[in-house]
């Protein structure tokens, strides 16, 4: 634990902390641009220099410098000072003066800092370097002549994303960012390098100017795209979302968010549903609450018990959920369901299909065995996580069919029974961890096998969702045994939907009666008798469980569309119209029934549960695994909805071209 | 704009050397490069394929080389790194051609050592002769190039031609050497005038001896 | 005059065969088993008491610097000798003549040097425009190997020790020396951070020591012939024999073995004839290659060709590459061109050099004709102390010093051609 001083303030560090971190420790502000904490260290924008004793007669920089015991450290001296200003200087020589125009304007680094640290006049008296615009793809837009080489975004797409596709060409002044030959960087996580990029170089394309950052209405969020529960800042104006940003949650997703995290939000305005409508001589009809409430009534004259079913899809919150599952049992009906996708795995106590490893927890396994997931597609931050665990050493084997997960990995087979045949490397690794996906699930038995498997390598188990809604349904018990074949099997008169757009219920439920209670026009709408609009996840409070078990809680961004609706206040209007008033009048009246119920949904966080039971016997399992996603950028109806998306999914997928129309 | 070469179109040069493989002499020399570095450090080769590569490009045009894209991707194979990363390294190294040259590469040193001793007379002569800074010649005969200190600075002006340096040159001497060059005739490597290497002119003031046998000076220590 | 049986570099100018059986005969490799039976510890120290500083420069001694080496290296982490034969400073030549005229000078030395420092293998990086010298020295790599010199129980020694040939490809940058262990992995030469030191952690993360050619190759003579004899030239702190390389503006430029602190004039007229058209018309000297200052005539007619004695002159001996310019000389486009030349070898990797280099250039392109404020000289020299000292590596600072070196000696030639250009001063021939 070096002690040093800073300005005279005394500090202690931990050892291999930098003198930068030190800094910082005493309150210090260090300008930087190149520096970064989650990336290696690059020392090359020269803007942290300072003063250090004993040491060269010059400054040095700090990110890179070693904090050491009984160092005196300056950081406001004239020497410290006029270094800066000549960092400063040297950085707007060639930067294009141009932020009235740059998108970055109001949050950028280097605007920020030339406030501090600018001359106020330029010297420059030659002309300034032009750089062309490089294509990087269909998230980030490139102006390179505002770039400072700061190389973030060439360490970000090497060491976090894994793809090594943007590089630095040429040297000198010449020196370029580039992607490789130009082409679309092939990762989802690409807009991290947005938020990376210190200047205005590499901004939103489908943000392009959109708005300023003092326009916009800065909400906490918890995206939905998919179960990892990614911590973001929703900025919205007026009505919109305009940009879904990350937040930083070191035990979810550090400082990252997927690209269908930040860009599905385009999807949030289109093809919404934003009134009622009732199935009319097999036509949908645009009808008023009270006619779509009628009709459900009518529907449901006389049915009672299992003839009334409930479905959760992926992007219904707890509080829907629970609101149904209530309303179905003023019915009798104990016939719900939220594992829609067919996958079957058990549900007796919540260690049995959570990610009970976490996500955090990832990095520290010594070996990690991928049992019929892609996380790459089905969790990225995940994946990001498994990256960081082999930097430290581990190593990866999978079952499933070979895909680039950007990490070296030992293929086992892509058939789930080569769980039998595990190589000595893996059977004799100690820290194992088994992820376990929706792809083994949805073969019968896999998930017994995979659990076994777990428990003979005395691992870990997770189990890896891919739906928001998923492990939060689960926890209010909304399932039954059998899982969704039961659901069939016991053809229901009448269906509630929430959400359900990834299975196609008409043809599993052809006769009966269903209600849908979405946001977009999409599968679930298709096939419905009566569409009740309800509110997407930034249009509601919202209690989500991501595939840890952990509690998040999140606001309202913006109102719905509409005479859209928050989806549990359709319900309980409706149950009254039904004759069956649910028991709640208020958001807190709602949550604090569920807390009745379901302690671990009281409060936000990770619950701590009983630990995994034995695990389920199972005979010997065989099948090609599928892996549950088959496009990253269009699994749920809000991306599918997204002209972001829709690109990225045409050109990143099925190798559509784009570059030449590229701006 | 501060870009670079121009790069060939992309779908030309993948159609001409996408299938780009070492020849039979060159896959022997790869396998002796790879066995200097020590294993898993392949990345290590990089600068000595892609000057390889370059060299068999040149041998299959009948001129210096270039690198095609398809070419430095076979290296990054070759040598399990990414495209990108050999790629970066391909524009860094200033002996890497981006762009097709012809059959004499003359690289004119015009840094100040070369500059005070008539480098400007060096590049007179080159324009003369019709070469152009940057440019290869309409017969694809000489591509002109200034080139930073090549390091024989007492034998300056120099040009490098191909793999051979052509030292102490004048106007005069350089437009011979072209000529020479263009018309196949046998060139002098080296000092144009008389003089052993970076000895004085005349003859050297030390080690006399040496000038005339192999001699053993331990005798007078 | 240093005698030629204390010349070190017999064969500087190649009258005689490069090749193992004419070097033998001259002396190398002669009972180099001997040489590895003293400790390690004793090889280091005699190196150290020769005064040997580093010749690649900047003048470390390179004792101390062998001493930094681990002397127990740890399992999977060996040590490494890699020797920076990427000479490419201008005004530089001497490594270019050992190499392919006495190649087995640097073999030799690259094997006593890296059995002294515990390495177990030196790579010896070459500049890739060094083609035919590169030829010589993997032939003569290959000759050492032939006869057991190098390679397993070198020598006889029981030492096993590999030297291996790295061509570069055209990087001023990769002489720095963590640059040049960055394009040794395969990577643009970008220099490293420092700490940590190569010594440290260098070429594959293993402790690493980089040397130039000169220093390696000098490392076999000195402990046969002893740290006294190599002491016994040059002043106080600047030992030993060193090779000159003359070039520009002198009436037979050459590359010359002398003594250190030989008084500048001596080394023009002994070995190049004189300054071109005598003494009188000498304007400046760049005595240590292009990243030192330039001397002004007077100042520098009389100096010794040292570290400290051109330290003393505000410039510095770095490799000995004397750059004469006479009063023909356009002094202002001499340092433009260098500055032309930092420019273009600037890595781009830090903000100061990338930007810095660029600026001065254009600066200076602008006062060679005068086309400027008398102001911006000072902003100038301004930036030049901007970009000094706040660069990862030392080209920041190569690229500033000849600009204060001009502005220091030749501030009038500036502003002079600056009312020429306002039309306010009669056009005068320069500086006559």
């Amino acid at each position: 634990m070096p002690k040093l001083t800073v300005d005279g303030i005394e500090v202690e560090v931990p050892a291999g902390a930098t003198v930068l971190q030190a800094a910082e420790a005493a309150g210090k502000e260090i300008p930087r641009f190149c520096y970064h904490e989650r990336l290696s260290i690059a020392g090359n924008c020269r803007m942290c220099l300072v003063e250090v004793k004993p040491g060269p007669p010059k400054p040095q920089a700090s990110c890179a410098l070693p904090a050491a015991d009984g160092q005196e450290i300056r950081t406001d001296s004239a020497m410290v000072k006029k270094a800066r200003e000549g960092v400063m200087e040297f950085l707007l020589i060639n930067h294009p003066l141009d932020c009235p125009i740059c998108d970055q304007g109001g949050e950028c680094d280097l605007q920020d800092q030339s406030i501090a640290y600018g001359k106020g006049h330029s010297r420059f008296d030659e002309n300034k370097r032009a750089v062309t615009e490089k294509y990087m793809g269909p998230i980030v837009k490139t102006v390179m002549t505002r770039c400072i080489q700061c190389t973030r975004c060439v360490r970000f797409a090497e060491e976090v994303a894994g793809v090594e596709e943007i590089g630095a060409i040429y040297r000198g002044e010449n020196m370029q960012i580039t992607s490789y030959l130009e082409r679309a960087v092939t990762s989802e996580l690409s807009g991290n390098v947005v938020d990376l990029c210190p200047v205005g170089a590499l901004t939103s394309k489908a943000y392009a100017f959109e708005a300023r950052p003092w326009e916009l209405k800065k909400t906490p969020g918890i995206d939905v795209m998919d179960a990892i529960g990614t911590n973001v800042r929703l900025d919205a104006r007026g009505r919109q979302v305009l940009r879904s940003l990350p937040r930083i949650n070191e035990d979810v997703n550090e400082e990252w968010a997927s690209d269908k995290t930040r860009h599905a939000v385009d999807g949030l305005v289109r093809n919404r549903l934003d009134k009622p409508y009732v199935r009319v001589d097999g036509k949908l009809k645009a009808a008023s609450w009270e006619e779509a409430f009628a009709a459900i009534a009518k529907a449901m004259q006389g049915v009672s018990g299992n003839q009334v079913a409930g479905l959760a899809g992926d992007l219904a919150e707890v509080e829907s959920v629970y609101a149904l599952k209530a309303l179905l049992k003023a019915y009798g009906s104990s016939l719900h369901e939220a594992r829609v996708d067919g996958a079957l795995y058990d549900v007796a106590s919540p260690a049995s299909y959570r990610f009970n490893p976490t996500i955090a927890g990832v990095e520290d396994a010594k070996a990690i065995l991928l049992v019929g997931t892609n996380p790459r597609w089905e969790a990225p931050l995940v994946n990001t996580r498994i990256r960081k665990a082999i930097k430290k050493g581990a190593k990866v084997y999978a079952v499933g069919p070979e895909v680039d997960l950007t990490y070296p990995v030992q293929w086992l087979g892509a058939d789930i029974s080569a769980l039998n045949e595990l190589p000595e490397a893996l059977t004799k690794a100690e820290d194992v961890i088994v992820i376990a996906g929706m792809g083994a699930c949805l073969i019968e038995g896999g998930y017994a096998a995979a659990r076994q498997v777990a428990s003979a390598l005395n691992a870990g188990f997770g189990l890896l969702h891919t739906a928001a809604g998923r492990v939060g349904a689960l926890d209010v018990g909304f399932t039954t045994e059998g899982g969704f074949g039961a659901v069939v099997e016991a053809a229901p008169k009448v269906i509630f939907s929430l959400g359900v757009d990834e299975a196609e219920l008409a043809g599993f439920f052809g006769g009966a009666f269903k209600v849908y209670i979405g946001t977009h026009g999409d599968r679930g709408a298709h096939s419905a008798d009566v569409i009740l609009p309800g509110a997407t996840y930034v249009e509601k409070p919202g209690t989500w469980v991501n595939m840890e078990g952990r509690v998040q809680r999140t606001e309202r961004a913006v109102f719905p569309v509409g005479d859209a609706r928050e989806d549990w206040t359709i319900l309980r209007a409706l149950s009254a119209v039904l004759g069956k008033t649910l028991p709640f009048d208020s958001l807190a009246q709602l949550r604090s029934k569920i807390a009745a119920d379901h302690p671990t949904l009281a409060e936000e966080g990770l619950a701590p549960v009983a630990a995994l039971d034995a695990a389920p016997k199972g005979g010997d399992v065989s099948g090609t695994i599928v892996y549950p996603i088959a496009d990253f950028y269009l699994t749920n109806p809000i991306a599918r909805s997204s002209p972001t998306m829709q690109r990225c999914s045409a050109e990143l997928i099925h190798g559509e071209s784009f570059a030449e129309a590229a701006e | 704009m501060a870009d670079a070469a121009h790069i060939p179109d992309e779908a030309e040069t993948r159609a001409r050397w996408g299938g780009f493989a070492w020849n039979a002499e060159n896959a022997e020399k790869a396998q002796q490069i790879l066995a200097r570095y020590p294993k898993g450090r392949e990345q290590s080769a990089s600068i000595p394929f892609l000057d390889l590569a370059q060299r068999q490009v040149g041998a299959e045009t009948n001129t210096q080389g270039w690198l095609p894209v398809p070419v430095i991707e076979f290296v990054a194979k070759q040598i399990g790194v990414s495209y990108m990363r050999v790629y970066e390294v391909a524009t860094f190294y200033t002996m890497f051609n981006l762009a097709p040259v012809g059959r004499f590469h003359v690289q004119v040193c015009g840094t100040t050592p070369c500059m005070l001793r008539g480098s400007d007379d060096v590049l007179a002569a080159c324009k003369n002769k019709g070469l152009v800074k940057g440019k290869t010649t309409p017969d694809g005969l000489f591509t002109l190039t200034e080139v930073e200190c090549l390091g024989a600075c007492s034998n300056a002006p120099m040009v490098q031609i191909n793999d051979d340096n052509f030292e102490d040159l004048t106007y005069d001497s350089t437009i011979a050497l072209l000529e020479a060059l263009a018309e196949g005739k046998p060139v002098k490597i080296g000092p144009q005038i008389d003089r052993q290497v970076s000895a004085p002119e005349g003859g050297p003031t030390t080690l006399v001896e040496m000038v005339t046998e192999n001699h053993d000076y331990r005798g007078r220590w | 005059m240093l005698e030629d049986k204390d010349r070190i570099f017999t064969n500087l100018y190649g009258f005689q065969d490069w090749r193992l059986e004419a070097a033998m005969k001259r002396g190398d490799w002669d009972n180099t088993k001997a040489l590895m039976q003293i400790a390690q510890d004793d090889i280091i120290q005699t190196i150290k008491d020769s005064g040997l500083r580093g010749r690649g420069g900047a003048g470390f001694p390179t004792g101390m610097k062998w001493s930094f080496m681990p002397k127990e290296p740890k399992p999977g982490k060996p040590n490494f000798l890699v020797i920076n034969a990427d000479e490419s400073e201008p005004g530089s030549c001497k490594d270019r003549e050992i190499i392919r005229h006495d190649p087995h000078k640097l073999i030799e030395g690259a094997l006593i040097a890296g059995y002294a420092m515990r390495a177990r293998a030196a790579y010896i990086y070459i500049r890739g425009e060094y083609i035919i010298e590169a030829k010589v020295l993997f032939e003569a790599v290959q000759e050492a190997y032939d006869k057991g010199l190098i390679g397993k129980n070198a020598c006889g020694s029981g030492y096993d020790f590999d030297v291996f040939v790295h061509r570069g490809a055209g990087a001023y940058i990769c002489g720095e020396e963590t640059a040049m262990l960055e394009s040794l992995e395969g990577k643009k030469g970008q220099p490293r951070l420092k700490p940590p030191f190569p010594a440290g952690a260098g070429l594959y993360g293993c402790p690493t020591t980089v040397n130039n050619v000169e220093s390696i190759a000098v490392a076999p003579t000195i402990l046969r012939r002893g740290a006294a004899w190599f002491a016994s030239f040059g002043r106080e702190n600047n030992k030993g024999t060193k090779l000159f390389q003359i070039s520009g503006h002198v009436n037979k430029p050459c590359v010359v073995e002398e003594a250190m602190s030989i008084p500048f004039r001596e080394l023009i007229e002994k070995h190049c004839g004189g300054i071109r058209g005598g003494w009188d018309n000498l304007l400046a000297v760049i005595p240590g290659g292009s990243s030192v200052p330039l001397v002004p005539a007077a100042e520098i007619m009389d100096a010794p060709m040292d570290f400290d004695g051109l330290r003393a002159l505000g410039s510095g001996l770095g490799t000995a590459a004397v750059i004469v310019m006479d009063k023909s000389t356009d002094i202002v486009r001499a340092i433009s061109r260098l500055s032309y030349f930092y420019k273009h070898e600037s890595c781009g990797q830090c903000t100061p050099c990338r930007e810095g280099t660029g600026w001065m250039w254009r600066v200076m392109e602008r006062l060679r004709e005068g086309n400027a404020d008398v102001s911006e000289i000072d902003m100038l020299q301004e930036v030049t102390k901007q970009v000094e000292g706040h660069t990862i590596c030392a080209l920041g600072d190569a690229a500033a010093w000849p600009i204060q070196g001009l502005i220091r000696h030749f501030r009038p030639e500036l502003e002079r051609r600056i009312a020429v250009k306002r039309g306010e001063a009669p056009v005068a021939v320069a500086a006559e």
